[in-house]
């Protein structure tokens, strides 16, 4: 048992601890407000090797560990939700490629996403399929050497700035989820479209784009694993995902939770610091013991991930289900602390309650997460 | 990074789990029912050498760390919480303090005796007057010749009546706050040393709760643990390991709960409803467990631990509480009836979030850290 990061990951850590203080927290207000996708950001963790996380050496990248992923994810996250995502989105869209790709797959799709030089996205979820991903309509049809996709899909997070997305269709579409199969698409070779940016509540600087294929043609040299694997390529996705977005609510709520309590060091009324009140103090105790027992589930998921743990699956749902949910009252408490300077956005605090809800909605519901839990217990 | 528990670790686990649910459990229902003290359980831990596991092999015990020690109380506690509280008390508050403080001699003197469970050990800070302000205790010790004197009540002792020796803190100095604090080795059967007050619970029926009443109780001076005036330091360094213990046996009490309810819900028709309570259920344990173990990592590993001490047991042990009224909701009427396990866990967890500092008191010491912290 060791619960301390590596001096290697500690290493990497600190970089990205300097990186983010300097040049991601000062930019992340306007980022919200401008609901601009932050290139310069993405352009800011390429060169320092940030995006190369997700990955093994030999792919290009610089380590490939969940526990080296959700490090980095937590870090961006507690000053910026929005930015976190460009680490976490990587990670998402290259997972099925690492898991399901062939080597040579491997070889010529990772490399430029591990550089930053290409931004990877996952495509799963349509207008008509979300918890239920199974009923998905996007079709794909084989002809000759290459597959022909139809449909579109919704809520694709970076979905309209990414070069390589993994797009999940039907091949079969008599076979249910049997019949679905996970195809990588290179922009250049198979353009999508992507009419529509939504608007949202947080992660505003976070493109969700709709896409649509029309005609879409991809090599079969890209479909990722066989035939009607691609449900199971996407579970397996989830299971190595969800961790990370465990790690960005845990980042969310500390960035919350530090500045709420030096806040309350500063404020005063009844001619003392608001710290001084106990009603303050147990919230903030309480706070920071959810934040650490979120800490130590999200840690717990992701060495699961590192190890391919047989329970992964139902570890990888807690640690999302309790962080998230973590996440979002203890953002809401630190709202509570600011009192009306909190409602504003003239302070950090409100920006980071409203990117705290998607955490308990995407990569699966919390909803879902019991599903997935409550089967895992009582199979 | 490693979260999973060293092999040695699973395994002092597994032969814990052996030995709880083969001499432990067969009891918990009953000596819940009859406000027994659990003797078969006793013996049995006698017997297997588990009542010095934090004392190291020299003085004649197991020597394992605080890691074996949370997986140990863990296990009881799953059986039956009142053995759990018994030798949770008995192995860290009652115990450590010789551990931790006493000289060579003190630990030759008393530590062997407590490995074998030949002594059970008892912990009295709390006074009528005096429960999470402890620096404000009243009982005196005066210092006659080699001598102390000791006057006072002590009241909610763990293992009164049956321990054969008390970790006593009394005044030795004017001082009226924590400095003027002393700690002393009090064994059961000194003079003037009697037990008041057996109190009736709504839980932990089998473990022993109540008054310890000193009257010019004769305490020679080499039994004095540190420093005079040092008492509050050895009060405060036994409950922070305490805590880990505690944790340790909310996480028994929770899993016991967890476990009744997916029984229960294999057995009926699945309902979404029940299935997301369990899922939610099972999910908050995960993370108190994780919690409970960093503290006992950090602990074993001689890091600073009190304020993940706090923590876990503030988390562990609402989880519990949280858990067992959770199973009980599934469980319906059915488990309400006295006798039923999930009306016992119930009742069992609610102690935990107020004794070895309130729940409360855990929130002051970890925004006491927080808060001063710049």
């Amino acid at each position: 048992m060791d619960f301390e990061f590596s001096e290697e990951q500690l290493a990497i850590r600190d970089t990205i601890r300097e990186l983010v203080q300097d040049r991601v927290a000062p930019r992340a207000a306007e980022i919200d407000e401008k609901g601009e996708y932050p290139k310069d950001i993405q352009k800011l963790f390429a060169e320092n090797g940030i995006l190369g996380i997700p990955f093994p050496e030999q792919y290009g990248g610089i380590s490939g560990s969940s526990v080296s992923i959700c490090m980095g994810i937590e870090e961006i996250a507690k000053a910026c939700a929005s930015s976190s995502l460009i680490l976490a989105v990587q990670a998402l869209g290259s997972y099925p490629i690492l898991v399901a790709g062939t080597e040579e797959q491997k070889k010529r799709l990772c490399p430029p996403l591990a550089s930053g030089e290409k931004v990877a996205a996952y495509a799963l979820s349509e207008s008509g399929s979300g918890s239920d991903a199974a009923a998905m309509k996007t079709r794909a049809k084989r002809h000759g050497d290459e597959y022909v996709l139809n449909g579109g899909k919704q809520f694709i997070t970076h979905g309209s700035i990414a070069d390589t997305l993994v797009v999940f269709a039907q091949t079969d579409p008599d076979a249910d989820h049997r019949g679905i199969s996970a195809f990588v698409l290179e922009r250049e070779k198979s353009p999508w479209q992507a009419p529509k940016l939504e608007h949202k509540l947080g992660i505003r600087g976070s493109p969700t784009a709709q896409l649509v294929f029309e005609d879409v043609k991809v090599p079969a040299a890209n479909r990722l694993g066989e035939e009607g694997a691609g449900f199971k390529i996407a579970l397996a996705v989830l299971d190595r995902s969800r961790p990370g977005i465990g790690a960005q609510a845990l980042g969310i709520a500390e960035g919350a939770f530090d500045y709420a309590l030096n806040y309350a060091k500063e404020r005063q009324q009844f001619g003392q610091p608001i710290a001084n009140f106990q009603g303050m103090q147990f919230m903030f105790a309480d706070m920071a013991t959810q934040i650490e027992a979120a800490r130590t589930l999200v840690y717990r998921a992701a060495t699961k991930v590192d190890a391919k743990a047989p329970d992964l699956t139902k570890v990888a749902a807690m640690a999302k289900l309790f962080a998230s949910d973590m996440a979002m009252k203890v953002t809401t408490d630190c709202v509570q602390v600011l009192g009306g300077y909190g409602y504003i956005s003239d302070y950090p605090v409100e920006r980071m309650m409203r990117d705290a809800k998607i955490t308990q909605i995407y990569e699966g519901t919390n909803q879902i997460q019991k599903v997935v839990i409550a089967r895992a217990l009582l199979r | 990074m490693d979260l999973e528990l060293a092999p040695h670790h699973e395994a002092f686990r597994a032969s814990m789990r052996e030995f709880a649910q083969g001499v432990v459990e067969p009891h918990a229902a009953e000596v819940d029912r009859d406000h027994r003290f659990p003797e078969e359980a006793l013996t049995g831990a006698r017997e297997a050498g588990l009542m010095g596991v934090l004392i190291p092999k020299e003085y004649g015990g197991a020597g394992l760390d605080a890691i074996a020690f949370t997986l140990c109380i863990e296990e009881l506690a799953h059986a039956c919480a009142s053995t759990a509280v018994i030798i949770d008390v008995h192995t860290s508050v009652g115990s450590e303090p010789v551990l931790l403080f006493g000289t060579e001699e003190q630990k030759r003197q008393w530590l062997p005796r407590l490995a074998s469970g030949e002594l059970l050990g008892a912990f009295a800070l709390t006074e009528p007057a005096s429960g999470s302000d402890a620096a404000s205790l009243k009982t005196t010790a005066r210092r006659v010749g080699d001598d102390y004197v000791l006057n006072g009540t002590k009241v909610f002792i763990t293992n009164i009546g049956r321990a054969g020796v008390y970790i006593v803190f009394a005044r030795t100095g004017p001082d009226e706050r924590a400095s003027g604090v002393s700690a002393f080795i009090v064994p059961a059967e000194a003079d003037g040393l009697r037990v008041g007050q057996v109190f009736k619970k709504m839980g932990l029926n089998g473990s022993p709760t109540g008054e310890l009443v000193l009257e010019d109780v004769v305490v020679p001076a080499a039994n004095r643990l540190a420093a005079e005036g040092k008492g509050f330091t050895v009060a405060m360094r036994a409950l922070d390991s305490g805590r880990i213990g505690i944790s340790g046996q909310a996480l028994g009490v929770a899993q016991a709960a967890v476990d009744q309810a997916r029984e229960l819900l294999a057995a009926r028709p699945r309902a979404q409803g029940d299935d997301f309570a369990l899922a939610e259920m099972a999910t908050r344990l995960e993370s108190a467990r994780l919690l409970a173990y960093r503290a006992a990592w950090l602990c074993a590993s001689r890091r600073p631990f009190t304020r993940i001490a706090s923590m876990a047991k503030l988390h562990c042990t609402d989880t519990a509480m949280d858990v067992a009224l959770g199973a009980l909701q599934l469980a319906g009427e059915e488990g309400t009836i006295a006798g039923s396990p999930f009306e016992r866990h119930m009742r069992d967890a609610k102690a935990l979030q107020i004794y070895e500092g309130s729940n409360q008191v855990q929130r002051v010491v970890i925004s006491r850290e927080l808060v001063n912290a710049r």
